[in-house]
């Protein structure tokens, strides 16, 4: 896996985030599911943030929103606001410990849903469950464990 | 870092626009497709494009879900197929039994109206459609399904399995559909309880298993186990499809409304088929073309009593 061109890479891994996102699964298991695409856009951003851009997280916000039948550019707003974050935070966020690291993980994905729950409410869809704000927290618990994989797809040659 | 060479690691800022602008550009950019999306019809067409190119995707994504059940159907022994066969077998005769019953209550039926012959069957068409991916979390239930405008789907189209009413088509596409279930938070089916023709609406929960009825009045005549039926109110569903059993009624004497909860009939999770109906549109069981608008208001006490109104 080492090698070949890094836009190649970001982009497979950003598909196979896809997949795991759209994959259908139990209910209990879609509610505590982690963003893998948000969390996969947040890497690349952080890590390489030139190698995808906001095009990246535009782009597969808005492949997201095709797949989930959404606001066609709901996903792809939201997901386009966290991804310019983490590129104007991306030299603060690389130097910081795992730990560090998850917290503001945990914080780009409460605002991702946020952006989301409020565009839903302005669309006419207001569901305000609790439930859709858990994958957040297990979002950021398995951010060392993306950072772990995805880190072998960066620095192995 | 060196995979990556010079081209991606040179410096962020300094050359282009910068990242501020260009995300407010995509912002923009989002905002008017969520506008135009909800407001314009031209978006449909990208969408049906859109849904075409997603398609194959779709059927890769369920594909290791497809792959289990052909791994689990062909290595079943064939004891275990003989006793399907056999379980096949009685059903069919069963329900032969009970559909010779059902014509000839039909035409006693047809009789008692006062109507020369009896009515055809008010399902004009119906097709199977395999469900290629499921959806069930809080906010949507959907399903999508393998058929599409190339197979004649059309959105409202209703959807049930064998035991009743699985929801309606909500988008369409060339091969696929997307069809909201009867739990979906957003979506409302009329319906009456068939011991004594009340109607209401029942509204999904967001929960596979559960229907909630939250516009009846707390004094209204409903209780655990009551069968609810579509009531062909609201143009989509016909009349007398079997919806939902009630599962649970709680009367607060400090609320005007009950909360009723409700147990749908058709088996969401273990589908892997369903069942889309097409109908005679001038059968008198068939929805209504143009809907009233299927909001009930709460029963007032005492509406005008009419004279002549038979006690039960």
């Amino acid at each position: 896996m080492s090698g070949g061109h890094p836009r190649l890479i970001v982009l497979t891994t950003t598909i196979i985030a896809m997949v795991f996102t759209v994959i259908p699964l139990p209910t209990w298991l879609a509610i505590v599911r982690p963003a893998f695409l948000v969390l996969t856009v947040l890497y690349w951003s952080i890590m390489v943030p030139r190698a995808g851009g906001l095009l990246l997280g535009y782009g597969s916000g808005l492949a997201l929103d095709v797949f989930q039948g959404s606001l066609l550019g709901e996903h792809a707003l939201a997901l386009a606001f966290v991804t310019y974050l983490a590129i104007r935070l991306h030299l603060l966020m690389r130097a910081k410990p795992l730990f560090e690291q998850s917290l503001f993980v945990f914080a780009a994905l409460m605002v991702y849903e946020f952006v989301l729950w409020v565009i839903d409410g302005w669309s006419g869809h207001p569901l305000s469950t609790p439930a859709r704000w858990v994958h957040a927290a297990t979002g950021s618990l398995v951010w060392p464990l993306v950072v772990g994989i995805l880190g072998r797809f960066r620095t192995t040659r | 870092m060196a995979v990556f060479g010079p081209d991606v690691d040179r410096p962020l800022y300094g050359r282009g626009p910068s990242a501020g602008l260009r995300f407010t550009v995509y912002a923009l950019l989002s905002i008017a497709l969520m506008y135009y999306d909800q407001h314009a019809h031209w978006v449909q067409h990208l969408r049906y494009v859109l849904d075409a190119a997603a398609y194959p995707v779709q059927v890769a994504v369920s594909s290791p879900r497809a792959a289990w059940n052909w791994v689990t159907q062909s290595f079943q022994t064939s004891d275990v197929l003989r006793a399907e066969n056999k379980r096949l077998h009685d059903q069919v005769l069963a329900l032969e039994m009970s559909v010779v019953r059902q014509d000839a209550l039909e035409q006693e039926n047809a009789e008692l109206r006062g109507l020369r012959a009896a009515l055809p069957n008010f399902i004009k068409k119906w097709q199977l459609a395999e469900i290629i991916s499921v959806e069930t979390n809080p906010l949507r239930q959907r399903v999508v399904i393998n058929k599409g405008a190339a197979a004649g789907v059309v959105v409202n189209q209703a959807v049930v399995d064998g035991s009743g009413v699985l929801g309606q088509v909500d988008r369409v596409g060339p091969w696929s559909a997307e069809v909201i279930l009867v739990t979906d938070p957003e979506h409302a089916i009329p319906v009456e309880v068939t011991r004594n023709s009340l109607r209401s609406i029942a509204v999904g929960s967001g929960n596979t298993g559960e229907l909630l009825l939250p516009y009846l009045a707390v004094n209204s005549d409903v209780k655990g186990g009551d069968l609810l039926v579509s009531s062909g109110l609201g143009g989509v569903f016909p009349a007398g499809l079997p919806v939902a059993r009630i599962s649970g009624v709680r009367r607060e004497p400090n609320q005007l409304l009950a909360q009723v909860r409700a147990m749908p009939l058709a088996h969401v999770e273990r589908d892997r088929e369903v069942v889309l109906l097409q109908f005679e549109p001038a059968h008198p069981a068939a929805p209504a073309p143009n809907p009233p608008i299927a909001a009930e208001p709460p029963p007032t006490p005492k509406a005008a009593p009419k004279a002549a109104e038979p006690d039960e």
